[in-house]
């Protein structure tokens, strides 16, 4: 059910003409929207409606069957992301080896559940399929860093990290 | 254009550049042009474990040594060994060295490089002997039983070099298909070849090749399915990162066959190293004239384009693959008509995994029998297994079919860590089932699998040991579909989230009896009203546990009791009195203030309290908190 953003929405001219020349670049190829909202998230970070009334209006699609996209696929976000987005990896490589209690440790720690982003906008948290680093299991990524083979004593200085 | 004389002009080129990569510490002469080789593995898995720093760290002692002109560096995909990395090789002596650091880099530059005097001590200590010389990487016991046909290139070639895939065979395959061979000679060759699909089903490649040539149209697609989702395997994306035109070039040979001049690669988001190297390859291939127009001067033309799944399991799935590829939501569709007669764009398609068409241009250069040579009367070839939890050797390992499971834990995979008993590994992730201790012997094939409840799936071989509760790993499976399900059909839309409340319902101690039939009734007619193979296997993680491991369900159900001791409602800690030396730290660490106790002498933990994180037992130093 869509439910209205926490954040209001912060688009720039500049980010709605790249769009807007994307789409109309590729407005006639086949099976072009899911490369659209890809577009969009890579500009936006995020698909807020008013980045997928954007794309409805520019495809000449109805908005339900963007919405529609946009919310079947893991990889599309409706709410924006933290300036630090955390993932956990909950692949079974990584379960087996106790990634749940990494993903508690930090839900107890940052004050939010998987999926949240912190009221302050620093930290995004989400659970990741597998990122393959399953030699290193349990992993997170922060950003682009992986830690790997984590225990849940490590979480304080990681986060102080990126608290700065 | 590029004829095939220019290309064995460019393989003839490259070839003694790469020759030397096969060298294991015996005396062929190094004729490669470069004093030493040195490659880095640059997968994923290496990434994550800093492989970057030590490429840089290697290059700027090169340059501080003028060693430009001697020491060539390649980084190329995974050597297998992930859970060693950063991993290095150095050639002609093929020295395998592993967790390399960057700061032990000038030592090895040193020593090495310079010297010639390998630097045993940071050496993969299996390939070190006791008597101090040291043995080839084929003799440890990871890669001893393994044979390399899909991965044959990984961790061998500069997957970015499309050079060093010429090098090493690349296209002749194509070439031979393009001039040599009629579409029904190769749709022959496959059939006898034997080669079955390796993404899950096991379907004759060769039949469904046949099928997508009989059909008539103008217009016909290749698909490769790259949209790994098994959690916890890595077997596709280590091929497309250490051997992408493999692909490409297979994917050129099913194009020729069935009479089609596009194809599509749907691969992972989430990939963005092979996504990467596919960009370069496809543009590399293009660029020398492998793919486009009129290939090898013949009428044959072929593109291929990359499409990023964005993240559904069940686009893994044909046609919700197809369906994604079209941009709309992956679900998928009822089936007649097969892709083969109606698929992508409502035309005819063929789709096959990554490591199916790994397997193929050797199929063609080597020979079909040479390929039915390998593997068990059902199942020819080998299989790459991503090897991960409760084992010393995570990594990537491909074997001849019918190696037994317990080869590849006990002797490739190093036996379970910390001296832990060995109880199922899981196969075909949420769609498969597990094999216990008392099958460990059987031969790993199709039929075999199947008929122990599991299935060859794609490739995922998780290790589970006796610390591991089976009805926990088949709610965490069911979880997963849950979540994935994409909610067309009703079977597994409800079904799936019913089954994990009933499996919830057991975990948390709230379980009856009769909940064991409701469960196995539910599995039942998941699996045989579901409309894709996403809900026709969604049940099977709990059928199979249930199947070896019905005393822990009943455990859990009438004693209320979680054997493994890993769920939460059904475990609690205790402290004993006797072991107890009140030194306090497990009150300080206890999150909810629920243990209590003088200094010095024994604490008691407060069962209500209780959160049950395991917070006191792992920081007790005396072993006095135990899990019941």
């Amino acid at each position: 059910m869509y439910k209205e953003p926490a954040i209001p929405f912060r688009g720039t001219k500049e980010q709605e003409q790249e769009l807007t020349a994307f789409i109309a670049a590729h407005k006639d190829e086949e099976g072009v929207l899911l490369p659209s909202l890809q577009k969009a998230q890579e500009i936006y970070g995020y698909l807020p409606i008013e980045v997928q009334t954007m794309i409805a209006k520019g495809l000449d699609k109805p908005l339900s069957e963007v919405y529609g996209v946009a919310t079947f696929y893991s990889q599309f976000s409706l709410n924006p992301k933290g300036e630090h987005r955390i993932s956990v990896c909950l692949g079974t490589a990584c379960y087996v080896k106790g990634a749940d209690k990494i993903m508690e440790g930090l839900e107890a720690r940052l004050g939010i559940k998987c999926g949240e982003c912190t009221p302050d906008g620093k930290f995004s948290l989400d659970s990741a399929r597998c990122i393959g680093a399953c030699g290193l299991a349990p992993v997170m990524l922060v950003d682009d860093d992986v830690y790997g083979r984590l225990t849940v004593d490590e979480l304080d200085g990681i986060l102080a990290k990126y608290r700065g | 254009m590029l004829t095939i004389q220019e290309l064995n002009e460019i393989k003839k080129k490259k070839e003694k550049l790469v020759a030397v990569r096969h060298h294991r510490n015996d005396n062929t002469p190094n004729e490669s042009g470069y004093k030493y080789q040195v490659l880095v593995c640059g997968g994923t898995g290496c990434t994550s474990s800093g492989c970057k720093g030590v490429v840089a760290a290697l290059r700027s002692e090169i340059a501080k040594h003028h060693l430009e002109n001697d020491v060539r560096i390649v980084t190329t995909g995974c050597f297998g060994l992930c859970a060693l990395g950063p991993i290095m090789i150095v050639y002609p002596e093929g020295c395998f060295y592993s967790a390399v650091k960057a700061e032990t880099i000038p030592e090895i530059v040193e020593e090495h490089l310079i010297k010639g005097n390998p630097v045993k001590h940071l050496l993969y200590q299996q390939t070190v002997c006791d008597d101090g010389s040291i043995k080839s990487l084929d003799e440890t016991d990871f890669y001893k039983k393994q044979l390399r046909v899909a991965l044959r290139n990984c961790g061998v070639i500069d997957p970015e070099d499309i050079e060093e895939y010429i090098a090493t065979g690349g296209y002749q395959a194509l070439a031979k298909v393009l001039t040599e061979m009629t579409p029904d000679d190769v749709v022959q060759t496959l059939l006898d070849s034997g080669l079955r699909g390796r993404g899950g089903g096991g379907f004759p490649t060769g039949r469904k090749w046949a099928f997508a040539k009989a059909s008539v149209s103008d217009q016909k697609y290749v698909c490769c399915n790259a949209d790994e989702g098994d959690p916890g395997a890595f077997m596709d994306r280590s091929i497309l990162e250490g051997d992408p035109h493999s692909v490409l070039e297979a994917m050129a040979i099913a194009g020729y066959t069935i009479g089609a001049n596009q194809g599509y690669i749907y691969v992972r988001a989430e990939y963005p190293v092979a996504v990467q190297r596919l960009m370069i390859a496809i543009d590399q291939a293009e660029k020398l004239g492998v793919l486009g127009d009129n290939i090898f001067g013949t009428d044959f033309s072929f593109r291929i384009e990359l499409r990023l799944g964005a993240g559904a399991f069940v686009c893994g799935e044909e046609t919700a693959l197809m369906t994604s590829i079209e941009g709309h939501r992956g679900e998928p569709r009822p089936r007649p008509p097969f892709p083969a007669v109606k698929g992508l764009f409502g035309q005819p398609t063929i789709l096959n995994n990554v490591e199916t068409y790994a397997n193929i241009p050797q199929i063609i250069t080597r020979g079909a029998d040479w390929f039915a040579s390998m593997g068990t009367e059902t199942s020819k070839g080998t299989k790459v297994f991503a090897l991960g939890g409760k084992i010393t050797n995570v990594g990537l390992v491909e074997i001849p079919m019918g190696t037994t499971l317990r080869e590849i834990v006990e002797e490739i995979g190093g036996g379970v860590p910390n001296g832990k008993k060995f109880k199922a590994a899981q196969t075909g992730g949420p769609s498969g089932g597990c094999i216990p201790a008392e099958h460990i012997d059987v031969p790993i094939d199709y039929e075999n699998l199947i008929a122990l409840g599991s299935m060859m799936g794609s490739g995922g071989l998780i290790v589970m040991d006796e610390d591991n509760c089976m009805v926990d790993i088949a709610k965490f499976f069911l979880e997963f579909t849950v979540d994935e399900s994409c909610g067309k059909c009703t079977p597994c839309r409800i079904g799936t989230k019913r089954l994990y409340e009933l499996i919830d319902k057991i975990t948390s101690g709230k379980g009856e009896m009769e909940d064991i039939d409701k469960i196995k009734e539910l599995c039942a007619y998941m699996k045989s009203t579901s409309l894709c193979a996403l809900g026709q296997t969604a049940s099977n993680p709990v059928v199979s546990t249930m199947r070896y491991f019905m005393d822990e369900y009943i455990a859990h159900v009438q004693d209320k009791t979680c054997p493994a001791g890993v769920c939460k409602e059904l475990t609690s800690f205790e402290i004993i009195p006797e072991k107890c030396k009140g030194c306090t730290l497990c009150a300080r660490n206890c999150p909810v203030n629920a243990i209590s106790g003088k200094v010095k002498e024994p604490h008691v933990i407060d069962k209500e309290k209780c959160i049950k994180c395991g917070m006191c037992m792992n920081n007790c130093k005396f072993g006095a908190i135990v899990k019941k």
